[in-house]
């Protein structure tokens, strides 16, 4: 467990960091798409890549909650910023659980400085929610493994070195029933077409959570080593449920996104409502306006209650699909709800590009969809309460 | 090289302070924290030593309590470790008796440079550097805003109204770094956490053979003697623009000579 002292300084610090360097350039950068290069490298200065990467190779080894709130405080000055470090870290948590002891002393150093940048790749043109309908093929040839398939949504794909694929392995009769498994892929940062069979397309333009890349990646006869292969044989078939595990975890992050989007949509409510005049008074004088600051302040501490709840139970060892879940359903939930809301505070206002608000509320959504979408969620709260009589 | 970096641990600023109505002092009963004032001089220390591709950057303070706060903070951008003097005498110390003190811890420590800011954020007498210096007998500069070592010698860009002066001079020397002219880096998680296990020395007076009937109250030559509120700040001067506002304006900006 993180030192109680410690998180708190190292939260501290990083609200700092926040709000004298992100909060006021983040629009800078998020309305023309552009990659924040300064505030990744003060990341790393920071070693938030190592955030959850075990001390023994070089991470901060950081527990659940510490993460959340790391999230969180990331978030609250812009969402995309959490994403640069999210996959990357999946990646390095699928690699520290599953992976063979070569494997970890192999990516994870490098990973834990920033160097190495780490991406998950799970989703595919035509599978989302329903992963275990994935295509993506890796076919053993000797010592090696030979991919091919298009991978859709990868967040980080392009500034990445090293890919933690989900690919199936036929099955021995060569069907398609077979095993989903997981590869680390090793690739040359940057767009475009890579030797060996990699292609990184442009980066996909986005609603909302700009800045960092998603692209679309496919794979043409690209051949893997087999110590790329996760976990060695045993790790044939693994794949989907390891990482749903490591999702999992990913859904706490998400959650405490939520938690940070909602929280500066309050901020900036509640801020405008004190100043903006209406009718002879502060708008914050208007009953409805306040009651709406009421509610949102309410669920906004609902949500960050039922996140840290569900970090704490993760740091506890004990089974967390249920408080993950409805940490993730609730809070991204609150945070669309309250981007709106905050919105609506800020009359035309918050439909400019002047007001970070118009942010808050296209960045909110994703939370609703990437990692889960609500009914997805909503799937996964229902199973693990009809399944407990 | 051995640079050792004055820093003031104060009551945070952003939370309101307050006056002992008995005794006039603040109330420095919460957490201190690392006065920005000398954030500048420990990330000037940290950038010479680096440059110097080794050497040490150790910290002195004086503070009430056994506070750690703000000096916790120093060593997670990357000083090694700390000298605190905390002894209950020296409550009431002045700028004369906080210079004597913090000189005889430092004397101890046998800098080649040692470093404080121009003047603290509470205290702000911007004196105590230069009497440390006197109190060692060593050369002070103030006002740096570039700092270089070769060889024996310190040279150091002085800040002028106009510009800056060329002055150098041996070492040890005192150097007081002006605010805002290094970017203090944000301390690395690992800092962080690093800077719980560093050392921090804690003395009391007896330790420094200081006797305390020379500090604190009673040797204090500073007293204060009353606090007045204050003024309230009155509302500008509101011009209406009548075609001739701008001149009005310029005439006076021209008055306060700020153009
Ligand atoms: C910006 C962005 C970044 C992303 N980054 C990554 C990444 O880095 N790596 C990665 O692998 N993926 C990533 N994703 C993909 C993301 O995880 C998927 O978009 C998400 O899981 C939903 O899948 P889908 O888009 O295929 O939607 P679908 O699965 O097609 O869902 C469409 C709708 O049907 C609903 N639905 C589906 N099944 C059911 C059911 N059984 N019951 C009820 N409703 C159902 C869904 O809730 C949704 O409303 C990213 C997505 C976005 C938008
Ligand atoms: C009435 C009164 C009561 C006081 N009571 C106490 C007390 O109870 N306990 C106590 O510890 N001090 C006490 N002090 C000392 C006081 O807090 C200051 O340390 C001292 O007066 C220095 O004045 P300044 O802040 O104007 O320093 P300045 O000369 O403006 O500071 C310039 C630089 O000198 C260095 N410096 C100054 N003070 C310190 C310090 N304390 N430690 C390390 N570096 C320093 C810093 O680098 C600083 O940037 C008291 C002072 C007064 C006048």
């Amino acid at each position: 467990m993180t030192d109680i002292d410690v998180a708190k300084e190292m939260i501290a610090a990083l609200k700092s960091w926040v709000d004298n360097e992100v909060v006021p350039h983040a629009s800078e950068f998020e309305l023309p798409d552009e990659y924040p290069t300064q505030m990744a490298l003060q990341m790393a200065s920071f070693g938030l890549f190592g955030a959850t990467i075990p001390a023994a190779y070089g991470g901060l080894e950081l527990d659940n909650i510490t993460y959340a709130r790391i999230v969180e405080e990331l978030s609250r000055g812009w969402m995309s910023l959490a994403g640069i470090i999210n996959s990357h870290l999946i990646c390095a948590k699928l690699i520290t659980r599953f992976g063979s002891e070569e494997q970890r002393q192999r990516w994870l150093p490098t990973m834990a400085t920033g160097e190495l940048r780490g991406c998950f790749s799970l989703s595919e043109p035509d599978s989302g929610s329903d992963a275990g309908a994935l295509r993506c093929r890796a076919e053993r040839d000797g010592n090696e493994w030979i991919i091919n398939g298009t991978k859709m949504w990868v967040t980080n794909g392009e500034r990445a070195g090293v890919v933690a694929l989900l690919a199936r392995v036929p099955d021995s009769d060569g069907t398609d029933s077979g095993g989903i498994t997981c590869f680390i892929v090793e690739k040359t940062p940057g767009p475009g077409n890579q030797s060996g069979g990699i292609t990184v397309s442009p980066k996909i333009d986005k609603l909302g959570y700009r800045g960092v890349e998603t692209v679309e990646m496919s794979y043409v006869d690209h051949h893997l080593g087999e110590d790329q292969l996760l976990g060695g044989d045993e790790g044939i078939g693994n794949g989907l449920r390891w990482a749903l595990a490591a999702l999992e975890l990913g859904r706490i992050n998400v959650a405490a996104r939520g938690v940070g989007v909602a929280q500066a949509a309050y901020d900036a409510a509640l801020a405008y409502a004190k100043e903006r005049q209406a009718f002879g008074r502060p708008i914050s004088q208007h009953q409805a306006i306040a009651f709406k600051l009421a509610e949102m302040a309410t669920k906004l501490e609902a949500a960050r209650l039922l996140t840290y709840e569900a970090a704490r139970k993760a740091d506890a060892g004990e089974r967390v699909d249920l408080a993950a879940g409805m940490a993730k359903l609730f809070a991204s939930e609150t945070a669309s709800e309250l981007a709106l809301d905050a919105m609506r505070i800020h009359g035309g206002n918050g439909y400019s590009t002047e007001y970070p608000v118009e942010r808050y509320y296209r960045d909110a959504p994703l939370m609703i969809i990437g990692e889960g979408t609500s009914e997805i969620q909503k799937l996964i709260i229902s199973r693990a309460l009809l399944a407990e009589d | 090289m051995k640079v050792v970096v004055c820093v003031k641990q104060i009551p945070d600023p952003a939370l309101p302070g307050e006056l002992d109505p008995s005794t006039n002092y603040l109330k420095r009963d919460d957490k201190l924290i690392l006065d920005e004032s000398d954030s500048y001089g420990v990330e000037m220390a940290l950038q010479l030593v680096e440059s110097a591709g080794g050497g040490d950057v150790s910290l002195v303070s004086m503070a009430p309590n056994g506070a750690v706060g703000g000096l916790r903070t120093a060593l997670a951008m990357g000083a090694e470790g700390a000298v605190l003097v905390s002894d209950a005498a020296l409550a009431g110390t002045d700028a004369l008796g906080t210079a004597k003190v913090l000189a005889a811890a430092i004397s101890r420590m046998s800098p080649d440079l040692v470093l404080a800011g121009v003047e603290s954020s509470d205290g702000y007498t911007g004196t105590v550097p230069e009497m440390i210096a006197g109190a060692l007998n060593i050369p002070s500069i103030t006002f740096a805003k570039q700092i270089q070592i070769e060889g024996g010698n310190v040279k150091v860009q002085r800040q002028t109204e106009a510009g800056y002066d060329d002055v150098e001079c041996p070492t040890p020397a005192l150097v007081s770094v002006t605010a805002g002219v290094v970017e203090p880096r944000y301390p690395s998680f690992k800092g962080i956490m690093a800077a719980k296990k560093k050392p921090v020395e804690e003395l009391d007076l007896s330790a420094l053979g200081i006797d305390s009937s020379s500090v604190g109250k009673n040797g204090a030559r500073q007293e204060t003697v009353q606090v007045t509120d204050a003024e309230e700040r009155q509302a500008g001067e509101i011009i209406e623009d009548d075609g001739d506002a701008h001149e009005k304006i310029i005439e006076f900006l021209g008055e306060l000579k700020v153009i």
